[in-house]
């Protein structure tokens, strides 16, 4: 099998499928392909054989670019501190409708 | 036979016996991906297969299942194009039947989705969509093989060179098409070969292949003649039903 | 490794924390991952086969679909699961060399042969059935990728064994022939089922770590009792007889009773003396060598196409 040393392996593709119209796409998984038109192909065949998406996008893993672990304190803690972002920090009368 | 019987099994033998060909790919693909894409396509002809069938036995009236159509009747009793009984070959060879078939289908289907006869109009509007994509995958793939190495492109013409003789069967009416062009139902030869030529010759033209036209033109599905493929494709499919007749499965 | 680290990893994993694939992990999990996440990717592509084999011969439309979309899943199992492993740092392609030239193992069930569309069957109903008992704890696995892999692949598993108990009951339920073709599938794929689980716990090394890791969540013998006791019943339904004279009821466990596992026979198969190993792997490599040219082939269209589109925006 000395061909599959010299075989250049198909770049991989973040898949993300927007279940319904109305909502984000979400994360499914990745998968091989030598082109963007095949990964759609291949993303279609793969992960939505069940009605799972009504559209989808992927993306060369490549392009991605993701905060590391270790930067994980500085990047999330401190928004947890800052509670007057969610709406539970605010005391208001119960009687109050439409709030 | 009245011609909206004979239509429909000519369209569910043409998916049948395209389908059971496809089938074959799964578990011997190039890629686990591809083994996944030629299960739905085949998933897709099967379905509309059983469409048909159902409606043939059902106008027909004599009790005939769409299983019993399937699988009870023999290649002489098959009307399907000899094209889509072609061996699968290489996958230069599959994929380029896929082409040529799925090009006529998502065109006549099209038509019929919107014709006069509301049954066959079903049927062909499901198919429809999934004949486009067809054509759209394996057209993408004629492209990429016939623009990618020397080998694929060299594996390429030789597939079309091969299959493009049974091509001209496609558009041989005989007098129960011309019945179901007249009643609206199926459009008239002229047209579909012109939106054919234009839909492959645009994939043809990007995978730089060629047609080399020899003037051999064999036919004769419609009436039940077919190439030797046929029968043992049909043995392999039947052999259960045809073993234990009568059987529930 | 730093042992505060490890200890970290260790507590959160306790913890039932969840582990992502930048984050520290210990090489150990990782190899044990990689492992375990692409053998069994491996026995989802190679299990294509003893199914595959009757789709071209499905008795019926209704059945030949079923057949096609069920393998097809597998497929689709097998491509959710590679992807997983990748996010650990391992190569398809290497995953792919792994397996073609011996050196990864699969599931060894799929060593079995197909004779009759029985077995087909039977496969649904035996060796998913396994396969769903083994799988619903993974999804609950510490490694998140490997864990919603596994969500995803239950989901699809359930069809899988409820088509195969249907297909089962409508031969059981037959002719006289379909249930002897029944109940010969039975005699064929009961033990080598139950065997599927692995070797018993007192002989199953890495098992103790991969709990502590979270990552196995039962005993191999707990799994396998599960089946078992799943399995007795299903087949007292279909009125099939299963090979075991010596399976009785455990009155004070409520456990069913097999007799003794012949692990010889089970060993033998791993190591690739089953009647089908050969046939599996030639059949594998066939196609992967078969495909090399369309591999290629896409990937130089696709270069050509960069290629073309970086001249255009120069
Ligand atoms: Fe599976
Ligand atoms: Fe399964």
């Amino acid at each position: 099998m000395s061909q599959d040393q010299t075989e250049q392996e198909w770049p991989l593709f973040e898949v993300f499928i927007r279940s319904k119209q109305g909502v984000s796409h979400v994360h499914a998984g990745s998968l091989h392909a030598a082109d963007a038109r095949m990964a759609l192909e291949n993303a279609r065949d793969v992960y939505t054989r069940r009605n799972e998406g009504c559209s989808l996008w992927v993306v060369p893993s490549a392009a991605v670019t993701a905060s590391s672990p270790e930067e994980k304190g500085a990047f999330f803690e401190p928004s947890e501190s800052k509670i007057y972002r969610h709406p539970t920090f605010y005391d208001v009368p119960d009687d109050v409708e439409c709030l | 036979m009245d011609a909206v019987i004979a239509t429909a099994l000519r369209f569910g033998d043409n998916a049948m016996v395209l389908g059971q060909r496809l089938g074959r790919w799964v578990s011997r693909s190039p890629t686990i991906e591809l083994d996944v894409g030629f299960a739905n396509q085949a998933l897709d002809l099967i379905g509309q297969a059983n469409l048909f069938y159902e409606l043939a036995g059902r106008l027909e009236g004599k009790g005939r299942s769409a299983d019993d159509l399937a699988f009870l009747r023999g290649a002489d009793e098959y009307y399907n194009v000899q094209l889509v009984e072609q061996p699968n070959g290489d996958f230069a060879q599959t994929v380029m039947r896929q082409v040529l078939y799925a090009a006529y289908a998502d065109i006549v289907f099209d038509f019929m989705a919107k014709g006069s006869n509301d049954d066959l109009a079903a049927i062909a509007a499901k198919g429809q969509k999934e004949m486009a994509y067809h054509f759209r995958h394996a057209g993408e793939w004629v492209i990429r093989l016939g623009d990618g190495t020397e080998e694929s492109h060299a594996r390429s013409q030789k597939a079309l060179d091969f299959l493009w003789p049974w091509s001209h069967e496609l558009f041989a009416y005989d007098a129960v098409d011309e019945k179901m062009v007249r009643q609206d139902v199926l459009p008239d030869a002229e047209t579909i070969k012109k939106q054919w030529m234009e839909s492959l010759g645009e994939v043809f033209e990007r995978a730089g292949l060629i047609i080399n036209e020899d003037g051999w033109q064999p036919g004769g599905g419609r009436e039940g003649v077919h190439s030797e493929h046929l029968s043992y494709l049909l043995t392999e499919m039947q052999v259960l039903p045809r073993t234990y007749p009568g059987t529930q499965w | 490794m730093d042992s505060k680290q490890l200890e970290a990893f260790d507590s959160h994993v306790a913890g039932e924390g969840k582990v992502e694939p930048k984050d520290w992990m210990p090489d150990n999990y990782r190899q044990t991952l990689i492992r375990q996440i692409s053998q069994h990717a491996h026995s989802e592509i190679i299990g294509m086969q003893p199914e595959g084999n009757w789709i071209s011969r499905a008795p019926s439309l209704r059945r030949k679909m079923i057949l096609l979309a069920k393998v097809q899943d597998e497929a689709g199992h097998g491509l959710y699961l590679y992807s997983a492993a990748e996010t650990l740092g391992v190569s398809r392609g290497e995953m792919d060399q792994a397996l073609l030239s011996g050196k990864a193992k699969y599931s060894s069930i799929f060593n079995y042969p197909t004779l009759t569309w029985a077995d087909a069957v039977a496969i649904g109903w035996l060796v998913d059935g396994a396969a769903i008992t083994n799988q619903i704890p993974l999804c609950r696995c510490s490694y998140g990728p490997y864990a919603r892999a596994m969500v995803r692949v239950c989901k699809e598993e359930a069809f899988h064994q409820r088509q195969g108990f249907e297909g089962m009951m409508a031969l059981a339920k037959g002719t006289s022939e379909q249930k002897a073709m029944a109940q010969g599938a039975l005699d064929r794929w009961w033990w080598p089922s139950i065997a599927m689980f692995g070797p018993p716990d007192d002989d199953s090394p890495h098992s103790a770590q991969s709990m502590a890791w979270k990552i196995k969540r039962f005993s191999n013998d707990e799994l396998r009792q599960k089946f078992i006791d799943m399995a007795v019943i299903q087949a007292q339904a279909l009125g099939l007889e299963i090979p075991d004279p010596d399976l009785k009821l455990n009155e004070e466990t409520g456990h069913w009773q097999t007799g003794p596992i012949d692990w010889d026979e089970f060993w033998a198969v791993v190591k690739g003396k089953g009647p089908c190993n050969r046939q599996r792997m030639t059949h594998r490599r066939k196609a992967h060598d078969e495909g090399a040219w369309v591999r290629e082939a896409a990937m130089a269209f696709a270069n050509k196409q960069q290629q073309k589109s970086e001249k255009a925006a120069a």
